[in-house]
């Protein structure tokens, strides 16, 4: 292969920000094994499980991650798939609530939920699972542009006609034809949700609840190789999960073609 | 009856998103009593509110403008390569995880890397002997946090313009070529003119994304309040004095208003976008 300028002026592009961009985490897998004297140990990964506060925070965020997902589908998808068949007025209105929250910055929005959870924690006591009312709001935008284009790349009108010529019930419809034909879109919306929850941060920590983030920056303050060996973890599971989501997509596009 | 499936939906988003942002946009407008007043608005206007207003833009206009000529270039290197390969999957995982989930992460691997006991700042004094501190705390500083903030707005530009160049067909460059056009005269009269509208967009939705963003700058800077959304964090968790109850959601206000006029520039740009497509 000829060496070209564009293919140098790439490699020199791909090497410096991979440089930039590696460089934190292996200073990150560096400080994190810090023993006595120059010395290589793992207690601060160890000691992710052995500290029960970030286990427990862990086990919460994992939790908000599943109840925001499920609480997010479903009010997106019955409403969603009932505009485009039979309310198309609301269209608009509801594209626009759903991308909202990209115009309100969390840290502006915590200012009014403030009241808000108030009322919600005296009405279902204090727990960190009322944050999945929040959560399903903040994740609005992601779900609703997945979910809106996996029912763009479907004849839904057809599809829905054809199940209730036959005598399906509008459940049925939606259940059993909606959807298992837009399950890859649903998948990739729970994924983003999923990452969108475990890395939330501003909401959690100014409503004093104990989630993975809020934690994580609260131990910070006494042993940084320990939040540091987290911090790490958190962005490597998030990188697994969207790689995974790159190939979710591809498989789609498969079907379709052999369809 | 049609409208009764809708219900739930738009209850659920009138309490959970409208309520609270009502209450904030209103409450910017209001004195400790509930009347109406101006008070909190024309206390922004100078001082130390107004100063932290400024340095947020110049924060997060440098932060976009390096954000979006590097992540520009980076797309560009990820474009022209094989768009099933491994390289450009796992930049564009690793550019989702760290735009949209980074966060505290992003701190603390900042902290690992030039902190005062950093991987970088140990390596440059034991090797060269040099002190990344000497000049001051830096890093906790506008300086410190423009750096770090380029490390989700440089992935956030690889989300946004990939999109843009992936549109630009073989055809034109082969058209050009054909007509003996160099790589220059297709970049300065092709593709150049093509990617402005798209690269300019992207520059704005940088700039309102670091604008809004909080969760970094809280965890790396815990004392003072040199940005709007630390000086928030600042109204909700100590004592507010008498009279200023409402500061902190004029402040709210305020944020929302430059962020609505840069996401407002942006679905304008990319209206003129999509004729391209």
């Amino acid at each position: 292969m000829a060496v070209t300028t564009k293919g140098v002026l790439r490699a020199i592009v791909l090497v410096v920000l991979g440089a930039y961009f590696i460089l934190p985490l292996v200073a990150m897998a560096e400080f994190s094994t810090r023993g006595v004297g120059g010395a290589r140990n793992f207690d601060s990964w160890t000691g992710i499980f052995a500290d029960s506060d970030l286990t427990d925070s862990i086990i919460a965020s994992v939790q908000l991650a599943v109840t925001s997902s499920l609480l997010m589908l479903v009010l997106l998808v019955p409403t969603m798939t009932w505009i485009r068949l039979r309310l198309p007025q609301l269209r608009r209105l509801v594209e626009f609530l759903c991308l909202l929250p990209v115009a309100i910055p969390a840290i502006v929005l915590v200012v009014g939920l403030a009241p808000l959870y108030a009322w919600v924690n005296y009405f279902l006591g204090y727990s960190s699972l009322t944050l999945t009312f929040v959560y399903t709001v903040l994740v609005l935008p992601f779900a609703y542009r997945a979910i809106d284009a996996g029912l763009s790349a479907i004849d839904l009108k057809t599809l829905a006609e054809a199940a209730r010529s036959l005598g399906a019930s509008w459940g049925t419809v939606l259940w059993r034809i909606v959807v298992p034909n837009i399950r890859t879109a649903l998948l990739g919306a729970s994924l983003l949700s999923v990452a969108l929850v475990l890395g939330e941060f501003t909401i959690a920590s100014l409503l004093n609840f104990d989630t993975l983030q809020p934690q994580v920056n609260l131990i910070g303050k006494r042993n940084a190789g320990l939040s540091i060996a987290v911090s790490l973890a958190c962005l490597v599971f998030a990188f697994v999960l969207l790689f995974l989501l790159s190939y979710v997509g591809r498989r789609r596009r498969v079907t379709v073609a052999d369809d | 009856m049609a409208w009764l499936v809708a219900v739930p939906f738009l209850a659920y988003v009138g309490v959970f998103l409208v309520y609270p942002t009502v209450l904030v946009l209103a409450g910017a407008f209001q004195d400790a009593d509930g009347g109406f007043t101006l008070s909190n608005l024309t206390t922004l206007t100078g001082g130390v509110y107004l100063q932290a207003f400024w340095r947020s833009v110049e924060l997060s206009a440098l932060s976009a403008l390096f954000g979006a000529v590097f992540g520009a270039l980076l797309s560009w290197a990820v474009a022209v390569g094989n768009p099933e390969g491994l390289l450009r999957r796992t930049v564009v995982a690793g550019a989702g995880v760290l735009a949209q989930f980074g966060g505290v992460p992003l701190a603390f691997a900042f902290l690992a890397t030039v902190g005062f006991q950093g991987f970088l700042t140990r390596f440059l004094r034991d090797t060269f002997g040099l002190d990344l501190f000497s000049g001051s705390a830096w890093i906790f500083e506008l300086p410190g946090l423009t750096l770090v903030y380029t490390f989700f707005q440089i992935p956030l530009m690889v989300i946004v313009f990939l999109p843009a160049l992936d549109g630009l067909r073989p055809q034109w460059r082969e058209a050009t070529e054909s007509l003996g056009g160099s790589a220059w005269t297709y970049w300065r009269h092709v593709g150049g003119p093509i990617l402005l509208s798209p690269f300019l967009g992207a520059l704005l939705l940088l700039f309102a994304n670091a604008f809004s963003a909080y969760a970094t700058a809280a965890a790396l800077v815990s004392q003072g309040s040199p940005i709007v959304p630390l000086q928030i964090r600042g109204f909700l968790t100590s004592e507010v004095l008498l009279g200023q109850e409402n500061l902190g959601k004029a402040l709210g206000l305020g944020m929302v208003v430059v962020v609505t006029i840069a996401m407002g520039l942006y679905a304008l740009l990319q209206k003129r976008v999509s004729k391209w497509q």
